[in-house]
């Protein structure tokens, strides 16, 4: 179980993470800056586990892989909008960072609310009800379920 | 049936039929590695297992975010590229040279037909050439510097035709930011856009890479351009077999047709701090600017510091106004100098910096402080893109941007 980070349309990569600390040698000293300009306390609040729900076009823009990596380390379980940009929705998955496309879920909850995203059962579960998973292609399931690029590169080899 | 341009593109390269939706495992001919992304590519690269590129010769290392450096903490990022660089025997590295995609270009790397991956979203700018190139992130990157090749799908297309000839005060800019607004910031989303029509045909190289530039900011994987005389010339190659190949086919199905006359474009702007937030030039002319940006890799090129200066020939910019420009490589720069575009702009009063992506990224000279505003040519307007999240960026044509520079004001050319 989580809690929701509840975000507009069109949050683009420099809204998750501006470029001025793109030059920080690590993921880990960025991700203190992440959403800064949206909710300047979202890296202090947020928690392992909670998800960030946002309506359409969530992360367009660069192809800083250090958006969806920020998040990731800051333990957010998920991404779940409307639609994803592309760069960012395929960084993600070669990070194993868990991209959810729903389409009714920005509509359906609020900040702060619970939401949990079961994997096994296929649902995302909020306090209202319940939401189908949608499937990802094969070859992005794949790469998800070795816990990213890294992971499956080297079991390939 | 018949196949559009990155079907021709995509199946081309694996010498078989492909269609929207197969997942294809592609050979890549340019891998292009820009300053900010190089050493965190490298680090994936090493974790993956990897110890020697796939081929080097594939390989384009480009310095152009934090050149020159404006923090001390930049020169880390220059060296640690440079020492791979150096162990990996990457000849084709660009440590002065100017922005990335414009030598991709302008270097002869990218050919029609190509396949290209960068590590900056604008590599869409390469569709100008009729090549399939489009931005990934790092660890992306890493893989395929280890296996030269990765996976695609096969996107679907929307085709833009547009007939005739564009006013006289409109430019490439200005459509494609006009194109942007009517499809919305993921109006494209996955998908090719091609550019088609009598006057897509009239418009030079450098005009087709400001639109191939932009077509991500509509969400889209690439941006093409059908490969013609001018395109051959451009690369030095042979018109034939290449017009043949890399034409769509008459038949060939569209997710979206958008047909537009060029007669009825008019100067746009796309407001703070969206870029389909499109509006003509007229009904926002008359806000005040502090600042004026013409540069980036998606006008700094030539022509574009050559229609400013025939606008501010023998003429001066407006008081307390900034007007930096960047040229997009140090050729265009040199070429600016000898035919004397860079004095003009200089004594109207302009800024010139050295090429680079500086500015546009927030990052270089003349970053913008709460409250400013700016009217620029590059491609982004996000919030605190070009310095502070409180000041807000107007983006629009060379042509505009000139006017406004004059004026002091957003003022239509």
């Amino acid at each position: 179980m989580g809690k929701v980070f509840r975000f507009h349309k069109d949050v683009d990569t420099d809204q998750i993470i501006a470029s001025q600390y793109l030059l920080y040698p690590t993921v880990e000293e960025m991700k203190e800056h992440t959403f800064e300009s949206l909710d300047s306390e979202f890296a202090k609040k947020v928690q392992k586990g909670d998800v960030v729900v946002a309506h359409e076009n969530f992360g367009c823009g660069s192809s800083r892989e250090q958006a969806p990596a920020v998040l990731k380390a800051l333990g957010v379980k998920a991404v779940i909008a409307g639609s994803f940009a592309r760069i960012f929705y395929r960084n993600a998955i070669n990070i194993g960072l868990l991209v959810i496309i729903n389409k009714e879920l920005y509509y359906e909850v609020q900040s702060g609310d619970t939401v949990d995203v079961d994997l096994e059962k296929g649902l995302i579960i909020t306090e209202k009800g319940s939401y189908p998973l949608a499937k990802l292609p094969k070859k992005m399931q794949e790469i998800m379920d070795m816990g990213g690029l890294i992971a499956a590169l080297n079991k390939e080899a | 049936m018949g196949h559009t341009l990155v079907e021709k593109i995509l199946g081309r390269k694996l010498n078989r039929e492909v269609r929207p939706g197969d997942m294809l495992t592609l050979p890549v001919d340019w891998c292009m590695v820009d300053d900010i992304m190089a050493p965190f590519a490298i680090e994936k690269f090493y974790e993956m297992g990897f110890t020697k590129l796939y081929d080097p010769d594939k390989v384009v290392f480009i310095y152009d975010h934090f050149l020159p450096t404006t923090r001390v903490e930049d020169v880390r990022q220059i060296k640690e590229a440079d020492a791979f660089a150096k162990e990996q025997g990457i000849r084709h590295i660009h440590r002065t040279d100017g922005i990335c995609h414009q030598l991709m270009v302008e270097k002869g790397y990218i050919k029609p037909g190509d396949i290209a991956f960068g590590t900056d979203s604008h590599t869409v700018t390469y569709g100008a050439m009729g090549a399939f190139s489009t931005g990934i992130g790092y660890t992306e990157m890493a893989a395929i510097l280890g296996t030269g090749e990765t996976w695609v799908k096969v996107p679907a297309s929307i085709k833009v035709v547009i007939d005739g000839t564009l006013p006289e005060n409109v430019t490439s800019k200005d459509v494609i930011l006009k194109i942007i607004g009517d499809l919305s910031a993921c109006g494209a989303t996955y998908e090719s856009m091609e550019f088609t029509g009598s006057a897509m045909e009239e418009m030079s190289i450098a005009s087709r890479m400001t639109m191939a530039n932009m077509v991500v900011e509509a969400g889209a994987k690439c941006g093409l351009f059908y490969p013609d005389e001018k395109t051959a010339s451009y690369c030095g190659i042979e018109t034939k077999e290449m017009l043949e190949a890399l034409q769509p086919d008459e038949d060939a199905t569209y997710e979206k047709e958008l047909h537009y006359k060029a007669m009825d474009f008019v100067p746009v702007v796309a407001c703070p701090s969206l870029v389909d937030q499109i509006k003509p030039v007229n009904e926002v002319k008359g806000t005040k600017v502090d600042q004026v940006f013409l540069g980036s890799c998606t006008n700094g090129r030539l022509e574009d510091l050559q229609m400013a200066a025939q606008i501010l020939k023998g003429k001066k910019i407006a008081p307390y106004l900034k007007f930096i420009v960047t040229p997009a490589s140090q050729k265009i720069y040199r070429e600016a100098l000898k035919d004397d575009t860079l004095e003009i702009l200089s004594d109207a009063g302009a800024i010139i910096t050295t090429p680079g992506c500086g500015l546009c990224c927030g990052r270089g000279g003349g970053i913008l402080s709460d409250g400013e505003v700016v009217l620029a040519t590059n491609n982004r307007n996000f919030l605190g893109r070009m310095g502070s999240s409180q000041s807000q960026i107007y983006l629009a044509s060379p042509k505009t941007a000139a006017a406004t520079a004059l004026a002091g004001v957003i003022t239509e050319p």
